[in-house]
């Protein structure tokens, strides 16, 4: 072995190393000194302020001032539970959430497969670039945009003008087809990224033993393929489910987003009563995508 | 290539259209930015330009787009320190409450953002409050960086699963100390990851609107501004154009992210195609 | 193995537990409303002249607004040195929550508003000596229960209109003057999916109006005061109407501009200032005040008793009973204003005397908003009204 010419300077003496010898044999210390920052910023404030959201479901406001009420009451749940329209609410949003996710998904997938398995380097680059580019677009504007779209006398009328056929925009419909258009990026990255990780020798070796596309596409590349799915399914029904702007300028209906929204300024603890309905269905999703893999994926 | 000519052309053309909608509308909003008329009509009847100039001299655009960029930085700022940190622990130790930490770092982002703007606004109103602290940029950070934390997170992860920990220990082995390792070794490692998920943290917190509505209080960020000029018939047209402005801008960012951060990605696959080859 | 587990769950456990206290502790000192009634607010000044110092140095004031409710601005600033930002609000319980948060300075408010803010303590009363054009103000809006309490003033008034019905003249014929277009089945089916209405609780008492006329056995006579069978009958009427409304517009303005312009919206209530963007853009359409009466809105500015630039909002308040403000906002928003010697100055001559300024009957089947009440506020004990909490939890049944 010869002598490498050092280019680092001399080991230090001094309270900075004394502290790295102390770290260094002490990994514990190590380890909390790590997550201490993190775990106070996350468990402390944000954390902290759900364990107030889920301290104000239990109160009331006075029907008057609109002031809270520090007083321990069921009334809130009773309230969402026995009111119908919470629940009409609720099956609504998380049927739109649902259909806008397989829209996401059937709609990614042609394009993530061609940008991960048939697509040259620099076309990919490109890809990638334009599918990113539109999450910077302003979700406000792209929402407005589809208001002019799907009005009356907007594009998607004009273009079905000639056939006679007439399209009510402003209807779940319509929402449906926003939401897929505005969560539709979340969706194809990550199903980009798992096709992507599969070995071409996989489906090579697929096909050698008599598979033909379809075959090789159900049998290997989509099981290897769903935790990716998964995970970017995530997204779109997490985002899909608390939205309260989109609704209001598209639809007339309610959603779980637009009811929390028009109640917390002077009912906070039923907005807050009824925004732990979507913090269970998302805890839910979360844990059978953590049991699917998708964490992995995301 | 395993995939047959007719799969492909299928793949080709579901692509084609998934494009197509993704990009469709936002030309149309290209096209309203020069649009002369104030109210959103189609087609358009007649074009200007004039809404550029107006939307340059209005002030509420300049000074909510500064307060974006200011609160977009900190945020990230932020989100960089305290993602690395926690990925760090994640990726380099095993303890209990492994799995707990990784399930908290990705709520909020999971969490719908009304929940967390809805959380963050009653407690900073009822517990902070008193305590003297006002709605203002402060509260904006706090909300952005909250959730720009798992982005960061994600990058890093990721790469420090990639990066062999053994390097650290070989470091430690020729006499460096903590912070030597982490300079020389592992900051070098992780540049790029740091530098990508910088960047798509700036971007979150740069477009977010749903929870910022309920930390900003007065002040206003640039989606701030612009949902509360979408409610003014008189202003619309500037909206558009900012709208434009951003899409355009945000080409140059997103296009250093992808290529800091695909290199694994892409080059692993040019790899793998060329190996395949040599073998055959 | 176990037990570290258990371990790392309780800590977290007991970080929340510990939290959930911190929290109800510091949330005790809430809910007092101040029972004082002193216009005195922290860092306002105790004279005109000191006023004018501070609100240089404050240099901002944060308003929460009805849309198009903040004119001359830019001359305001260059007077006083105190930049204005404002907020559109949605709705009366948007504003009060928005003014809730301590972010802003003051506001425009109605009447359902401004009931609940003065009880609260949630705005300060104000010292008229400041403002310079109080005198100009029309006595008949001065010292009302919706601006005033125990004799104070509690803002200054800025104008008033009504709702008024709007429908497009090539879809709805042109002489129709009741409401009846808007409730009645047949009415309903006709323009099914192409009525606009108001998104808020507020408009219960519309329907409630509506009852007034067409059901007197019911016993109507406030609007906003209603037994529970009153109410019941309202809300029953709003869900029959609820299949055919197209759009319910959330104060958003430029939301019901858009879709009567498209024709996708050609009958519903109003505000003046759409009728008045409307016709600027040249669409058909035509406002009318029913024969039932209307429901309508006096809105009064007030300052918040946590304001952080007190000084500057005094000044706008004073700017906006100016009557240079007066014309400009009048005409824009197509109210009438409080200062008659703004009619002197609108660019239409008439415009007082459109929008009835000076006609005090032609108000009296203006129904102001207010709020409801559960001592239905009047001075009789044995009358029980449906509140407000209740009106907004009917309003989401209503919306479904």
């Amino acid at each position: 072995m010869t002598s490498v010419a050092m280019s680092e300077p001399p080991p230090r003496q001094g309270p900075g190393r004394r502290l790295s010898t102390f770290l260094y044999r002490h990994p514990r210390v190590r380890l909390w000194a790590l997550l201490a920052v993190p775990a106070l910023w996350l468990g402390g404030v944000y954390l902290g302020s759900l364990a107030y959201l889920l301290l104000a479901s239990f109160w009331t406001a006075d029907p008057f001032t609109a002031q809270l009420v520090h007083e321990f009451t069921l009334d809130n749940f009773r309230r969402i539970i026995e009111t119908p329209v919470y629940r009409d609410v609720a099956w609504r949003t998380v049927k739109m959430a649902a259909l806008v996710t397989v829209a996401c998904a059937v709609l990614a997938f042609p394009l993530a497969y061609y940008m991960a398995r048939i697509a040259s380097t620099r076309m990919r680059n490109l890809l990638v670039v334009a599918v990113l580019m539109p999450l910077w677009g302003s979700y406000l504007v792209k929402a407005y945009a589809w208001r002019t779209i799907l009005s009356g006398e907007g594009v998607i009328n004009w273009a079905l003008g000639p056939f006679g056929v007439e399209f009510d925009g402003y209807s779940n419909t319509g929402l449906w087809l926003v939401f897929t258009y505005l969560w539709l990026p979340y969706m194809v990255l990550p199903v980009y990224a798992g096709l992507e990780r599969i070995p071409s020798s996989l489906l090579e070796a697929s096909s050698d033993l008599g598979g033909r596309s379809i075959r090789t596409f159900f049998s290997v590349t989509l099981p290897l393929v769903f935790p990716a799915v998964v995970a970017g399914s995530i997204f779109t029904f997490s985002l899909t489910l608390g939205d309260y702007i989109a609704p209001g300028l598209i639809s007339s209906d309610q959603f779980i987003g637009t009811v929390i929204y028009r109640e917390y300024g002077t009912a906070l603890p039923v907005a807050a009563a009824y925004a732990l309905v979507p913090i269970a269905i998302i805890v839910a999703y979360l844990l059978v995508a953590r049991r699917l893999k998708a964490f992995e994926s995301l | 290539m395993v995939e047959s000519p007719l799969t492909r052309f299928f793949v080709r053309l579901g692509a084609g259209v998934t494009l197509f909608f993704i990009y469709f509308p936002l030309v149309v909003i290209a096209l309203y930015a020069f649009n002369e008329q104030v109210t959103q009509q189609w087609p358009i009847q007649d074009w200007s330009t004039k809404w550029f100039s107006v939307a340059f001299h209005n002030e509420s655009v300049r000074a909510a787009l500064k307060n974006s960029v200011i609160a977009g930085l900190v945020a990230t700022a932020v989100a960089l320190v305290l993602g690395t940190l926690a990925s760090l622990a994640i990726a380099r130790y095993r303890f209990f409450g492994r799995e707990a930490v990784t399930f908290v770092v990705i709520l909020p982002i999971a969490l719908p953002g009304i929940v967390t703007g809805l959380a963050l606004q009653g407690t900073i109103e009822d517990v902070l409050g008193p305590l003297g602290v006002r709605f203002g940029l402060a509260t904006i950070v706090i909300g952005h960086a909250t959730f720009c934390v798992v982005v960061v997170y994600n990058n890093v992860l990721a790469r420090l699963r990639r990066t062999a920990g053994n390097l650290d220990e070989a470091s430690a082995d020729l006499g460096a100390d903590s912070w030597q390792t982490f300079r020389y070794v592992m900051f070098p490692q992780m540049r790029t990851a740091l530098l990508a998920g910088g960047l798509l943290a700036f971007a979150l917190s740069f477009d977010e609107i749903i929870v910022t509505i309920f930390t900003a209080g007065a002040i206003q960020t640039l989606p701030i501004w612009m949902y509360a000029t979408l409610f003014r018939p008189t202003e619309l047209p500037i909206v558009n154009v900012v709208a434009l402005f951003m899409i355009l801008l945000s080409i140059i960012p997103v296009y250093f992210a992808q290529k800091l951060a695909g290199d694994t990605g892409v080059a692993g696959r040019e790899a793998e195609r060329k190996a395949g080859r040599a073998r055959r | 193995m176990r037990r570290n587990r258990l371990a790392v769950w309780g800590a977290f456990a007991l970080l929340i537990g510990a939290l959930s206290l911190v929290a109800a502790g510091c949330g005790g000192g809430d809910d007092e409303g101040s029972g004082s009634a002193s216009t005195e607010i922290e860092g306002l000044g105790a004279n005109l002249d000191e006023i004018k110092a501070n609100a240089k140095t404050e240099g901002q004031v944060n308003l929460v607004i009805w849309p198009g409710y903040a004119v001359l601005t830019d001359e305001f600033t260059a007077a006083t040195g105190c930049k204005v930002s404002t907020k559109d609000g949605a709705s009366s319980d948007d504003m009060i929550s928005l003014l809730q948060s301590g972010a802003y300075d003051g506001g425009s408010f109605s009447g359902n508003a401004t009931v609940r803010l003065m009880a609260n303590g949630d705005v300060a009363p104000i010292d008229t000596e400041f403002i310079s054009n109080w005198d100009d103000i029309q006595e008949g809006i001065k010292n009302q229960d919706y601006n005033s309490r125990d004799g104070q003033a509690y803002g200054v008034p800025h104008g008033r209109g009504p709702n008024y019905l709007m429908f497009r003249t090539d879809q709805v014929p042109e002489g129709t003057d009741s409401w009846n277009v808007i409730w009645d089945d047949d009415q309903l089916a006709k323009y099914k999916g192409k009525i606009s209405i108001y998104d808020d609780s507020i408009f219960i008492a519309d329907a409630a109006l509506y009852l007034k006329a067409t059901q007197p056995d019911l016993g109507i006579d406030n609007p906003y005061q209603l037994t529970q069978e009153q109410f019941d009958a309202a809300v029953e009427l709003l869900k029959k109407q609820a299949p055919s409304v197209g759009e319910y517009w959330p104060g958003d303005v430029a939301k019901q501009i858009q879709s009567y312009t498209n024709g996708d919206s050609v009958v519903g209530t109003t505000w003046p200032y759409q009728y008045v963007e409307l016709q600027k853009a040249n669409v058909p359409v035509a406002i009318v005040k029913p024969k039932e009466g209307t429901t309508g809105w006096s809105d009064t500015w007030m300052v918040s008793s946590k304001a952080e630039h007190p000084n500057c909002m005094y000044l706008w308040m004073d700017h906006m009973a100016s009557p240079e403000a007066q014309a400009a906002v009048a005409e824009a928003f197509g109210e009438a204003p409080v200062n008659i010697k703004a009619c002197d100055l609108t660019k239409d001559k008439s415009h007082c005397d459109t929008y009835h300024a000076d006609d005090e009957a032609w108000w009296d089947d203006v129904y102001y908003w207010t709020t409801p009440q559960a001592d239905c506020a009047d001075d009789d004990d044995s009358t029980s009204c449906v509140t407000q909490a209740d009106w907004q939890a009917a309003w989401t049944e209503i919306r479904s």
